[in-house]
């Protein structure tokens, strides 16, 4: 028996359609049912109101908020490419044996055998008032009072970002970088590149693909991310989700349901920008 | 296929039978009419499971293995966080048999039936309670503040079915049973401050910026905020428990200034985060709770529950049966009920600092001295501990603010949530985003 081969499309995206209708699709559309309607006392009522979309357009805070992710988002994305790119780059080029490559992959991976809660809560002890960094600079005399903006600010946001998603750009970036056939380095080489000019015009765009993807995995993280920004600043900086967390907590969802919308449809240009630059599909079939 | 899972269509299964005929016979002992079927009543509970939904500082697994030795059903505990438990409050009842929730959370389920109104004939242990429960006042006369959710405004239903409660009115139907409660006040590391702390409005006082901190709760934090500032004569709240709009206003508007000015180091929102402030020294003076200032001193680091001028944050919870309990558990769930304040419980948390809505019945399972120390205010002569055995505090120490009624007896305002919960949410969502 011959299967026609629009049925054999058909049964291979079957599958994953139905997972993403079922456990996707169905679940927004009733997010974004709920974000119009109105709430009491925990529960939904089900009557049509535009005022969840209109606190989130007219809040000031929601401004702040964005910026705030934005500005997170930014940030840790330019830091992860630079770091993952550089340890990509490294474990590709520089080591050889691909057993030895494995084994620095796996290390690169070590900090992720533990939970995300222990991983966090541990950059406690070192950025604290009386933690490892701020001890040491007092006892070898380089400060006299301890560093306050080290722990419960931005800036430890920012590490605690960047310390949990790198990783996430050196894999597809590392793909990316295994493919590049080596006797193109050659040729550049042959033809008086130095090696600047051949990461920038050789390696950097062929991993392009890479680092699209690894800057779609960053930026959603950061921008869907609530607890990094709470246990780093203390509670005292916000994401656009740890507004929308406050809400669900005060079992208020509809206004949590239409700011959700609100970040998906961001979220979603963003991707949809980064596509754009790099054609991702195109790149991969290749 | 068949096996004795499934019931054969149409029939009724051996199971189904011996249900019935359990839930008549527990009926019939429930309800006092027969006397003298401590066998049959043995036999038909031992199956019998309870569920008893609560958070982490209430629901605790040792009280729920000695009430099962003690009855002869088995009552399983389960911690959950407050808004799941309203969750399933709210949408799947049936997932819990007993609800343990903080007072105010009852608010929210007037005229629902999802819990059972327990009659005040039932409850065994009702007439020893503490009165501020049942009276609204405590034993020296005076009244309890009414300040947010005092006891007495959430004690009773106004009928069996639980439409709405009966505040202020005693009546014979109880949202629940007291249970677990406490007065809180803000922690100090006596150490590091280095003078007496004896009024709220420290909190904002400039000597201590950077190194304050808040709890994180909207409904809780804005309280304490607002005791700072009456302290300090900056306002004067109608009811610090329910602030009009104008009130949260007047209040984010100093507080967003504070926190631009870095005066706290952080808002904590689980209670080992404001053990691991206060213990590693990066804030000096925050809002606690009593076990974390316990956590704190078990590392050997000093650290003070300072008895305030203007009074405790008081909470408390409620124990209840859920609605759609019948027959032979419902009637567990009543005998549970009525264990649950008979002492056991109360001789256990009273080790943690809590207190028992029945103190008399708690005494019976201390030692003279954990009474004295924990309920009396009195120095201790041995070692104090906690229910697991851990140094809680040295022979000689007294516990911070005294006695029961030096602390219970000296409440300002009850948690809570207010009317205008909506827009204390938005509001603080301002403050900490500023």
């Amino acid at each position: 028996m011959k299967i026609p081969p629009t049925l054999v499309s058909w049964l291979q995206v079957g599958p994953t359609a139905l997972l993403l209708m079922f456990f996707f699709f169905i679940p927004m559309l009733v997010v974004i049912a709920v974000s119009f309607f109105d709430y009491q006392d925990g529960s939904i009522v089900e009557t049509f109101i535009l005022d969840n979309y209109r606190d989130v357009f007219t809040s000031a805070v929601t401004l702040t908020e964005y910026f705030n992710s934005l500005k997170f988002a930014a940030i840790v994305w330019a830091l992860t490419l630079l770091i993952g790119f550089n340890v990509a780059y490294f474990l590709v080029f520089h080591v050889h044996g691909v057993l030895l490559q494995i084994g620095l992959f796996l290390v690169c991976t070590v900090p992720f055998w533990t939970s995300n809660i222990i991983r966090m809560i541990s950059w406690l002890p070192v950025l604290g008032k009386n933690g490892l960094i701020n001890s040491a600079l007092i006892k070898l005399g380089i400060i006299n009072t301890p560093l306050e903006f080290l722990l419960y600010s931005d800036f430890a946001v920012i590490v605690g970002y960047v310390h949990l998603f790198t990783l996430f750009m050196v894999v597809p970036i590392f793909n990316s970088m295994a493919r590049i056939d080596r006797s193109l380095l050659e040729a550049a080489r042959d033809a008086g590149a130095g090696r600047f000019r051949i990461v920038y015009e050789v390696v950097l765009p062929l991993s392009k693909t890479g680092i699209a993807l690894g800057s779609i995995f960053v930026i959603t993280q950061v921008m869907g991310d609530f607890f990094v920004v709470k246990v780093m600043s203390g509670s005292q900086s916000t994401s656009v989700v740890s507004a929308l967390y406050n809400q669900v907590n005060a079992l208020q969802y509809p206004p949590a349901a239409a700011s959700a919308v609100c970040l998906l449809a961001v979220v979603t240009l963003m991707v949809a920008a980064i596509l754009r630059v790099v054609d991702v599909r195109k790149q991969l079939a290749s | 296929m068949t096996n004795d899972t499934t019931p054969p269509a149409g029939g009724i299964s051996r199971r189904h039978v011996l249900k019935g005929a359990a839930a008549v016979a527990g009926a019939a002992v429930g309800s006092g009419a027969i006397q003298g079927f401590p066998t049959i009543w043995a036999q038909n509970i031992k199956d019998i499971k309870l569920l008893h939904v609560g958070q982490s500082y209430s629901a605790i697994k040792e009280i729920g293995a000695q009430a099962s030795k003690d009855l002869g059903f088995t009552v399983e505990i389960q911690v959950v966080d407050p808004n799941t438990q309203l969750n399933r409050l709210l949408t799947q009842p049936k997932t819990i048999d007993i609800n343990d929730m903080e007072s105010f959370d009852v608010k929210r389920l007037q005229g629902k039936k999802i819990l059972r109104p327990v009659n005040v004939k039932e409850y065994k242990l009702y007439d020893k309670t503490v009165p501020m429960y049942t009276t609204g006042k405590y034993p020296d006369g005076r009244e309890v503040s009414r300040q947010g959710t005092s006891p007495f405004s959430v004690q009773y239903w106004a009928d069996k079915d639980g439409s709405k409660l009966s505040h202020y009115q005693a009546t014979d139907w109880l949202t629940g049973i007291p249970m677990i409660y406490n007065a809180d006040t803000l922690g100090m590391r006596p150490d590091l401050v280095g003078r007496k702390i004896e009024h709220w409005h420290e909190l904002l006082n400039p000597e201590f910026k950077g190194k304050a901190a808040l709890v994180g709760y909207p409904g809780i934090g804005i309280m304490d905020v607002a005791m700072a500032l009456e302290s300090r004569g900056d306002l004067k709240y109608a009811d610090k428990g329910n602030m009009t709009k104008a009130e949260i206003d007047k209040t984010i508007e100093i507080m967003i200034p504070l926190k631009k000015s870095g005066h706290f180091r952080a808002f904590w929102e689980a209670f080992d985060q404001s053990v691991n402030l206060m213990a590693s020294g990066e804030v000096v003076l925050q809002s606690m709770w009593s076990p974390a200032v316990t956590a704190v001193k078990s590392r050997g680091i000093s650290c003070y529950y300072a008895p305030l001028k203007e009074g405790y944050r008081g909470w408390f919870s409620l124990l209840s049966p859920m609605a759609h309990l019948t027959g032979l558990k419902a009637d567990c769930a009543m005998q549970y009920l009525n264990w649950y304040n008979s002492g056991w419980q109360g001789g256990f948390i009273a080790k943690q600092g809590y207190y028992s809505a029945v103190p008399e019945t708690a005494k019976n399972f201390m030692t003279a001295d954990e009474w004295g120390y924990w309920y009396e205010g009195k120095p201790a002569q041995a070692d104090i501990k906690d229910p697991y055995g851990q140094l809680m505090d040295k022979a000689g120490s007294t516990r911070d603010g005294g006695s029961f009624w030096d602390r219970i007896g000296n409440i300002a305002c009850w948690n809570t949530q207010m009317d205008e919960d909506k827009y204390l949410t938005k509001r603080w969502n301002d403050f900490v985003s500023a």
